[in-house]
């Protein structure tokens, strides 16, 4: 099996290759990643403005269905959705409908029924916005938001977008993603991204307990000490590390994970000069970084966040877009 | 008037089992639900049916040694009507009742209840398997003498694990007592834990949980031994990783009792199948790598592996609308096992008789049956065209589970007639 599952590619593209779902980046090529940049740097401008809409989405429903809850991740989509002129409408169902033992396909059918144009999908289940893309009627966008230890593809996005704008290109880069790999749906997009973007070399640093099986596979080079792995760096993203983790007897105690895997002043100082140190948030500080790194002026970690808008905004209107351009070449074959 | 007391003569047809290659046009007589005569033999008197067999192949009738027919308890899912005719529609005159019913067979009531509901409603013979602990839960033996005489015909676990190794040495020497073959399925529910597909490439991809192949070939060591040392005979249950196969030869060649079986669709896919995150190829143990696939055909070339089974676990729709890893795991597979037979015959990784002879006189071994078209034999056959193709789905599936591994693409292999003890469980009709 190839990184280029053809299964995903059919279901999130159109017949002209446009996006017309976005569920994760496996299957989409540098042409449309890098498309996808280009976008997000163009809304950057929009959110500079005194009025900060632009009438892409204008009369469009974008439903937020998150089934895990979070704040960070949906705040930015409704954000972005709203900057788009969409209505918004965002629903908790971590809390409701699910949790009376509904199933997820009935509360699709009742949330089709709102005549939604989009949906941005959190959900603890690796695959549900595939399951969810598959089963809609068709013309409604899926946008990821985040599956199980799957894929965060708008994530992923707007850390390359981060990258971009300090590094310039991804030719010639060196990136290690340090941490809970295994868990991880940031670091499979990531590790992916980075890949089909042409980064020279993605490593990732982690204990042998926090690493999937075949992780190689993946497109990385797995190196285990910190030390080593830090040695030509360009870009350090670190991970977040549940608390939860040390229960599963996945880990000794956050002291000695900090201790071989924390990002302390000392290990930035083994990377290229102006490694960029960066973290999908939210930081726990003195576990995986230490708090003048997090501070420091090598990381970028809050211009993460304001990326995080405009890149969602580009997949919405570019997902948007192929939807219908989708449905007008459909009409125009039945007219 | 279709009974055992018909005569039958089947013409024209190709005999195909343990002694014939199915190159030779042969005639079956069939009388008193036994093969009567064959060949010359055969064609003399006057019968009360003809059955044409023209460019079809006849074998002894298919036996699997583990389905789920759902009943009692699960009727949403399927029942003992609907997966028995099923099955007959597959080419099966046999098939084991798996335990894990609800309630759990583990008493003579549900056993008995199992064998009312199929000598009224099943065309094919029903063996129900009793559960080795009470209510499957690894904790207390089960009547197991009881549960035998009741008309179980071995005892099983369901495919859940045996947590405790203490119960499981404890559960062979008590079968060993009566000379009963325990059939269990190897998973060590540690290692497994809420794992629901290989652990390997495609669950680090598509961040699946995953169940690493040690969680099954541990169990798989423990098992043996403590089989070795108690003597019990015992049948492994679909196995998953070509590791298990050698583990099984190697004690075989000690002279350990031990025989096993492995799921057709375990032979035809990988991993590869859940990329897309297709929920029907949700099921346990998993589908793993290619060598791991080879290992196991290999296994059912050489013998190791004694009897292909279907698996067969109908569900609901509902139980497998859902994200992966929420659904339930297995497939409907009885209709299809022997078109995904003939797929791996016509691919050259099985020859017809090895894939006959694992459904047919291998799975019999275990049941200390024999099956083939031999005088005296029981009239439970299969009359099959290999060459006519079929389609699998919502409307033409018998089973009341939909999710058949192939749907919807033109499968080969076509059972004309289903006949269990002479008489048609499957077929056009008699007169």
């Amino acid at each position: 099996m190839t990184a280029n599952d053809p299964s995903s590619q059919s279901l999130q593209l159109t017949g002209n290759g446009q996006l017309k779902h976005f569920l994760t980046l496996d299957g989409l090529d540098r042409a449309l990643l890098t498309e996808i940049l280009d976008t997000a740097d163009s809304f950057i401008e929009v959110g500079e403005r005194t009025i900060k809409k632009v009438p892409l989405l204008r009369g469009k429903t974008v439903v937020n269905l998150f089934f895990e809850s979070s704040t960070r991740t949906r705040s930015t989509f409704e954000l972005a959705a709203k900057r788009l002129s969409a209505d918004v409408l965002n629903l908790d169902i971590s809390t409701s409908a699910t949790s009376k033992g509904e199933s997820l396909s009935d509360t699709l059918l009742n949330l089709e029924a709102m005549a939604s144009d989009m949906f941005v999908v959190r959900h603890s289940q690796s695959g549900a916005p595939h399951f969810i893309a598959e089963s809609v009627t068709p013309g409604v966008a899926i946008i990821n938001a985040g599956d199980g230890r799957h894929a965060h593809p708008t994530q992923a996005m707007l850390d390359m977008l981060t990258i971009r704008q300090h590094k310039g290109a991804f030719e010639g880069l060196k990136v290690a993603i340090v941490g809970d790999i295994l868990h991880s749906r940031v670091a499979r997009s990531q590790i992916r991204a980075l890949n089909a973007l042409g980064a020279e070399e993605v490593r990732v640093i982690a204990p042998g307990t926090l690493l999937p099986a075949d992780v190689e596979s993946l497109g990385c080079k797995v190196e285990y000490d910190m030390v080593r792995g830090m040695q030509d760096l360009d870009v350090v993203i670190m991970l977040r590390l549940q608390k939860e983790r040390m229960e599963g007897a996945l880990l000794p105690s956050e002291r000695e994970f900090y201790r071989l895997y924390g990002l302390s002043q000392d290990k930035l100082a083994l990377a290229r000069p102006g490694c960029l140190v960066m973290h999908p948030g939210p930081i726990n500080r003195g576990v995986e970084i230490e708090s003048a790194v997090a501070d420091g002026p090598q990381s970028v970690i809050l211009n993460q966040v304001t990326n995080g808008i405009a890149v969602r905004m580009a997949v919405m209107s570019m997902a948007m877009s192929g939807q219908v351009s989708e449905r007008t070449q459909v009409a125009g074959e039945q007219g | 008037m279709s009974d055992q007391q018909t005569t039958v003569r089947i013409i024209h047809g190709r005999l195909l089992d343990g002694e014939h290659d199915g190159s030779a046009v042969t005639t079956l007589l069939l009388q008193g639900g036994h093969i009567a005569a064959v060949g010359a033999d055969a064609e003399i008197g006057d019968v009360d049916r003809v059955i044409d067999a023209s460019g079809c192949l006849v074998a002894p009738g298919f036996i699997d040694l583990n389905c789920n027919l759902r009943e009692p308890g699960n009727g949403q899912k399927g029942n003992i009507a609907s997966e028995s005719l099923a099955a007959a529609r597959g080419g099966y005159t046999t098939v084991c009742a798996s335990p894990d019913t609800s309630p759990v067979n583990d008493s003579s009531a549900v056993t008995n209840l199992i064998r009312d509901v199929a000598g009224r409603q099943s065309p094919i013979r029903i063996l129900p398997l009793g559960a080795v602990t009470r209510g499957l839960e690894g904790e207390l033996l089960s009547d197991m003498a009881g549960l035998t005489r009741a008309g179980c015909v071995a005892l099983s676990n369901g495919g859940a694990q045996l947590r405790n190794a203490r119960i499981l040495r404890r559960c062979m020497a008590y079968a060993r007592t009566f000379d009963l073959t325990l059939m269990l399925a190897p998973v060590n529910q540690a290692l497994a834990a809420d794992g629901y597909a290989h652990d390997g490439l495609v669950t680090s991809r598509l961040g699946l949980l995953g169940i690493p192949e040690v969680a099954e070939t541990t169990a798989v060591m423990e098992l043996l031994l403590l089989a070795e040392e108690t003597g019990v005979r015992l049948h492994l249950n679909q196995l998953s990783c070509a590791r298990s196969v050698e583990m099984v030869a190697d004690a075989q060649r000690r002279g350990v009792a031990v025989s096993a079986d492995v799921a057709m669709h375990q032979l035809l896919f990988t991993e590869d199948a859940l990329a897309g995150f297709d929920s029907r190829f949700h099921v346990r143990p998993p589908l793993r790598t290619e060598a791991d696939r080879q290992g196991l055909l290999a296994g059912v070339r050489d013998g190791v592996i004694g009897a292909i089974v279907s698996q067969h676990q109908p569900h609901d729709s509902a139980a497998k609308q859902a994200p992966l890893g929420a659904t339930e795991p297995g497939l409907s597979t009885i209709e299809s096992v022997l078109s995904m037979g003939l797929e791996l015959v016509a691919d050259g990784e099985l020859t017809l008789s090895q894939l006959v002879v694992a459904l047919t006189s291998g799975p019999a071994a275990v049941l200390g049956e024999t099956a083939s078209l031999a005088v005296g034999q029981r009239a439970d056959l299969c009359v099959f065209d290999a060459d006519a193709s079929w389609q699998a789905g919502d409307d033409s599936l018998l089973s009341a589970g939909k999710h058949a591994p192939i749907r919807h693409c033109p499968l080969k292999g076509v059972v004309r007639h289903t006949l269990c003890a002479g008489v048609e469980a499957w077929g056009p009709g008699g007169d």
